[in-house]
């Protein structure tokens, strides 16, 4: 989890961004010194500038999965709602499980994407630090997940596509949780998600915590921003149970396989999506731009087909992850 | 009170024979000691009580061929998918290699991965029977479970067989990573076909059952059994601790607590297993129903689904 103490307005620097942030200030420094003294520096910035567009590129292209954690967890990063605000034309969104609770932490609600009615919910992380106790990160409890579910039935009954944002380090982790059934209320929602008849589409936005990502991430299509990151254990977690060495979360990070990239060669992941150089809150407009091209595009193709079709393939597309030998008996 | 229990309990107090000379017979198996009350028992005599200690009724932890041994006829059982071998698909390594713990494991319990599958009477009713066992790497759920449990399941619908999977996991295998988390949703996909399919699927939770297995099969049975004073919990106690920075209820994550508050239908100590699960498969026996149409032809109504149901003989 990120501390998440910074001011509002201050920029959001992470270490791997530091040398950028350094030479962008230098420029600025150039530029004041020449106004000042009245030098024409021009060529000179215009170099430095090409230099910090070239440092940026290079940056951004080599991350370390650690790095893209990181990115993932970025306070700035566009969440659920935020996308939902920017590729929808019409938006409602309606509370509650019908069971006592309303999670701040899963989100959902009907409205329109390119004049098609459209379910979508999604992890709500907060925008900040008050926000964030209220929604706890991101990380849903039971009561969240049985929304998601009422809210895809719903979406199933009125014929409506189901469209899920992945952002969250990982279901509610306490007592009232496992009073409440965090594991039931997860398992529910994975069996019943192949039932359903109506396209489903998840995005990973930024980070996929285990089981509380996958709660809400069974469906025909798997897209997945550039550095977002999708993960069976946090690395933090892992490393301090195989390596016994919570420091080793680097390691552990790298070892997990957690990236686009990763999840595309391991046959998971069906749609890579890139993200504006600099990350997706350094263009939130034009990385939603991306994300709803897509949708859009995936949307077309699963309408084309009839849902025992698409139930087919959705059962197939899971079959067929794993990987094993196996001996002639 | 058999020889056994009389030489036990003398054991208990006096120690007839020395210290030394019982740990090394512990060791070799002879004798077995319950980790709950401290008697050591005949292991021989602890085995005919399916390993429940007869002086506190402990539930000593069994491994999955005991299991099958308690829950099958004899010479009925035909095990499953026993060339599926797990791999090392990311060269994943920790302090020690994937590949060295997999190899060090499988000489050590003679398993091939943390669970077996097969089909086998169960007092007489044919039944798909899933057993994981912790000795391999904490029950932990990678891809060589997750395939072998879903082609149990699959040809359970296939052949309109229930469903028994003996539950017994840590949660996913974090050394396949991403593979590992997909097993859940893949054993999911395979009981929703079971289930359409309005076949009976009965998960029992014993000691530990926790992660990602609570959060799929283990609590998509239609009936849920358990041991008593088994473990069963989503998220780790420690995680929890950690978030609470508080003590946690007493009898937290316990069979006992999942009852309480409504996860689990009913609690089966182990000497009664067997008898409470060929119980709840015998009245699951599909009935003929009324058809749901308006042209009700009753001669087709009688015969409906019993023939496929006709007794198995043991072969
Ligand atoms: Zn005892």
């Amino acid at each position: 989890m990120s501390n998440v103490v910074t001011s509002e307005r201050k920029p959001y620097l992470l270490d791997f961004e530091k040398p950028l942030a350094e030479l962008e200030n230098r420029i600025e420094q150039i530029r004041e010194l020449a106004t000042e003294n009245g030098v024409d520096v021009t060529d000179q910035i215009r170099q430095l500038e090409s230099r910090a567009l070239e440092l940026r590129h290079e940056i951004f292209s080599n991350l370390s999965p650690a790095q893209k954690i990181q990115l993932a967890r970025h306070p700035r990063r566009p969440s659920t709602l935020d996308y939902i605000q920017a590729i929808s034309d019409e938006w409602m969104e309606l509370h509650g499980d019908r069971n006592s609770s309303d999670d701040p932490a899963l989100v959902g609600g009907v409205g329109s994407i390119a004049g098609r009615p459209v379910v979508m919910l999604g992890h709500q992380k907060g925008r900040d630090t008050k926000d964030n106790v209220a929604r706890r990160f991101g990380m849903a409890s039971p009561g969240g997940y049985r929304k998601a579910m009422r809210l895809m039935e719903h979406a199933d009954r009125f014929g409506m596509p189901i469209i899920t944002f992945i952002d969250t380090p990982g279901a509610w982790a306490g007592v009232e949780a496992e009073q409440l059934g965090q594991g039931e209320a997860i398992a529910y929602n994975l069996r019943e998600m192949f039932r359903l008849d109506v396209p489903i589409i998840c995005t990973v936005i930024g980070e996929g915590g285990s089981g509380g990502a996958l709660g809400i991430g069974v469906g025909d299509r798997l897209l997945m921003f550039e550095h977002s990151v999708y993960t069976v254990a946090s690395p933090e977690a892992c490393a301090s149970i195989l390596w016994k060495d919570a420091t080793k979360a680097p390691q552990a990070a790298e070892a997990l396989k957690i990236t686009a990239t990763d999840l595309k060669n391991l046959g998971i992941l069906d749609d890579l999506l890139t993200e504006p150089i600099g990350g997706a809150h350094s263009d939130p407009l034009k990385t939603a731009t991306i994300l709803k091209q897509a949708l859009l595009h995936h949307l077309t193709e699963l309408s084309q087909m009839t849902n025992s079709e698409r139930r087919e393939l959705r059962y197939q597309k899971f079959r067929r992850i794993g990987v094993f030998m196996e001996l002639s008996a | 009170m058999s020889l056994f229990d009389w030489f036990a309990n003398r054991k208990k107090s006096t120690s007839p024979i020395s210290q030394e000379r019982q740990e090394r017979e512990i060791a070799d198996g002879l004798w077995t000691k319950c980790e709950a009350c401290g008697v050591v028992a005949y292991t021989k005599d602890l085995r005919a009580n399916q390993m429940v200690c007869r002086d506190c009724g402990h539930h000593i932890r069994i491994y999955s061929n005991e299991r099958i041994r308690q829950l099958i006829d004899n010479n009925t059982w035909m095990p499953m998918d026993e060339g599926v071998r797990p791999t090392d698909p990311l060269q994943f390594r920790d302090r020690k290699s994937y590949r060295d713990r997999l190899r060090d494991t499988q000489e050590k319990t003679s398993l091939v991965d943390a669970v077996n599958t097969g089909v086998g009477l169960l007092e007489g009713e044919r039944v798909a029977l899933g057993v994981m066992d912790f000795r391999f790497m904490g029950g932990s759920m990678g891809s060589v479970v997750g395939e072998k449990l879903t082609r149990l399941i699959e040809r359970a619908t296939l052949e309109r067989l229930p469903v028994i999977i003996i539950c017994a996991s840590g949660g996913a295998r974090m050394q396949e990573g991403m593979l590992s988390l997909m097993q859940m949703a893949k054993i999911s996909a395979a009981l929703e076909r079971h289930r359409e399919a309005k076949l009976l699927y009965i998960p029992v939770l014993t000691h530990p059952t926790t992660g990602g297995v609570t959060a799929s099969f283990a609590m998509l049975g239609d009936i849920i059994l358990a041991e008593p004073k088994a473990t069963i919990g989503f998220a780790g106690k420690r995680v929890i601790e950690q978030t609470l920075r508080e003590k946690l209820p007493e009898g937290f994550q316990t069979s006992e607590y999942l009852l309480q508050h409504g996860f689990v239908d009913a609690i089966v100590p182990r000497t009664n297993l067997k008898s409470t699960l060929a119980q709840l498969i015998r009245l699951h026996r599909p009935q003929p129903t009324q058809p749901t149409t308006h042209h009700v032809s009753l001669s087709g109504v009688i015969n409906v689904g019993t023939e496929r149901y006709a007794p198995v003989s043991p072969e």
